[in-house]
């Protein structure tokens, strides 16, 4: 469904992504992971249309968006739930997650996914009136997913969407994603917690320092030697 | 209530007013840019040189005039906001500062090559020019006019910002640029829109200015311009409704001030930029500010 080929970004003379290469299958969910600074962020900005190029193509469908402006790539059902979760602080939960249908104008089907959304994160109902800037972490987070879906996204991009929020949140979070995944949105998530998100995704990557390093199933990912003790924090033993 | 204080209550409230309507142009495109648009006061004074020709040259009827007035200098911002800052948007702020400071001299040399540096009298509307006795003073209708239309036009832009998918576009690009985008908002579009209605604010006040003040020339628009964009960090710069209270607290501090202490005239423009000093030493995010975010 998405297909990035030899994508290559700098800033200014850094090259934050060295020609990877990446693709995500409809229905399904793909994880991305990697330490910090690997180019995660800077690939879904660059599929966003937030960041430019150097070289490389991305396709949709068959189609190729690279260098599209990011109102033609919502409209085309690709949605980020950005890192950080950036909801809008002084707009109302009902007018962050209205900003997310922004670019449509369907009202009678607007309203249901409303209700979807409100039925994926009850507290956001409870919420509706308050002032986004005013929410928890885990709530903002909520309504950053519901913001996203409010796009009627085909395929739905997270970036770190369990950063700095408990456990327990971090659960729900994970068990809804599987289910808007359910529900026929494609998935690509970015994880530190690289744990919790193999174990949910079809497909993973490992992006380190702007590179492909390894690329695989989520269980085998999983039991691999090298991302267990990179990313999984179990100890293996020191090679000289 | 002694009459002349009536009469200066009534002239304060207008300058007020016209304070006000110039005030929100920089306070919303701060908002939206964080850029100090210094070519706002000379767009205002282009606003009425528009309407000064639109009567003496093409000799429209004057409601018309000031129709076609208000539109052509609402394009003018825009294709000013095209022209000179678009190409700049992922430039330092400095060269945007520097780049509206430019579009700001090019406007009044422009004006005084072609409209002559000599002073003109703007038309004489018989109808703005009668007087009203109220409380045994005669107070010339305009000074009922400009508030009222000041606040018809206040009423429709608030209702705009905060109650249509437009006003939250808006309120989202100027909050947060980059999430705007990702949302799908046209964030140049909103851009174009915001310049659109802060100069056709402005060209509102411009109009109302020439009729009130009745001479216009090129380096008009400085004074005012200043002034206003004091206004707008007195209210709270961003702040639409700080604006218009620093707008009001501008016009009517600076007409009673003059009428309780007659030998201070010579300091009339002087009050804005002691209340700016105060202001910036005391309250620095101004009456309805909040914390004032640097741009990233
Ligand atoms: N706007 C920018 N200007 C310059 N360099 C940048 C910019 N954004 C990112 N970088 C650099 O690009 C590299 C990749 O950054 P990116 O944000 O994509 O990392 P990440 O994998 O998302 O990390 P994290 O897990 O910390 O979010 C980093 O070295 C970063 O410093
Ligand atoms: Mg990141």
């Amino acid at each position: 469904m998405l297909k990035i080929e030899n994508l290559t970004v700098s800033y200014g003379g850094i090259e934050a992504l060295k020609g990877i290469d990446l693709e995500v299958p409809e229905g399904s969910i793909v994880t991305l992971i990697g330490a910090n600074g690997a180019g995660k962020s800077t690939t879904l900005r660059t599929i966003m249309g937030l960041v430019k190029c150097k070289s490389g193509k991305i396709t949709y469908k068959g189609e190729d968006i690279t260098g599209a402006p990011s109102p033609s790539i919502v409209a085309k059902g690709i949605t980020l739930v950005p890192e950080g979760r950036r909801v809008f602080p002084d707009l109302t939960v009902l007018e962050n997650l209205k900003i997310g249908a922004y670019l449509r104008n369907d009202h009678a089907q607007i309203k249901k996914d409303l209700e979807w959304v409100y039925e994926l994160f009850p507290r956001l109902k409870e919420r509706s009136w308050q002032l986004a800037g005013t929410l928890s972490g885990g709530e903002q987070q909520m309504l950053a997913v519901g913001r996203a879906l409010m796009s009627r996204p085909k395929i739905m991009m997270m970036d770190e969407p369990s950063l700095g929020l408990a456990p327990l949140i971090v659960k729900s979070i994970f068990s809804i994603i599987q289910e808007i995944n359910k529900n026929g949105v494609t998935i690509l998530l970015i994880e530190q917690n690289a744990n919790m998100a193999l174990r949910i995704a079809d497909w993973g990557y490992v992006l380190e320092t702007g590179k492909i390093v390894l690329a695989g199933k989520g269980q085998d990912l999983l039991q691999n030697e090298d991302v267990k003790s990179a990313y999984l924090g179990k100890k293996k033993e020191k090679k000289d | 209530m002694s009459s002349s204080f009536l009469q200066h209550l009534v002239n304060g409230i207008s300058l007020g007013s016209l304070y006000a309507l110039v005030a929100i142009g920089y306070t919303m495109v701060y908002g939206i840019l964080r850029l100090i648009n210094f070519a706002h006061g000379d767009i205002f004074m282009m606003g009425t040189y528009f309407a000064f020709f639109g009567i003496m040259t093409f000799h429209l009827p004057w409601p018309l005039a000031f129709i076609v007035a208000i539109i052509a200098t609402a394009l003018l911002g825009m294709l000013i906001e095209r022209a000179a800052y678009k190409p700049l948007r992922d430039a330092p702020k400095n060269s945007l500062l520097i780049s509206a400071i430019g579009v700001s001299f090019l406007l009044e040399n422009l004006a005084i090559y072609v409209f002559s540096g000599k002073p003109k009298a703007f038309p004489n509307i018989p109808l703005f020019a009668d007087t009203l006795g109220v409380a045994g003073v005669k107070i010339q209708f305009i000074s009922f006019f400009i508030p009222t239309v000041t606040l018809i036009f206040l009423a429709i832009l608030l209702y705009v910002i905060n109650h249509t998918k437009l006003g939250m576009a808006m309120r989202a690009v100027s909050k947060d640029y980059e999430t705007a985008m990702v949302m799908g908002i046209d964030t140049n579009r909103i851009i174009s829109i915001t310049f659109v209605i802060g100069s056709t604010l402005a060209a509102v006040g411009a109009i109302m200015w020439g009729i009130r003040y009745t001479q216009i020339q090129p380096m008009m628009g400085v004074m005012p311009g200043l002034k206003c964009f004091v206004a707008a960090v007195v209210g709270g710069i961003g702040n639409i409704k700080g604006a218009v209270v620093g707008g009001f607290i501008l016009g009517l501090g600076e007409v009673l001030l003059i009428a309780a202490l007659p030998n201070m005239t010579g300091y009339r423009d002087a009050f804005a930029f002691i209340l700016l000093i105060l202001i910036l030493l005391f309250r620095p995010t101004g009456i309805l500010g909040e914390k004032i975010t640097e741009k990233v």
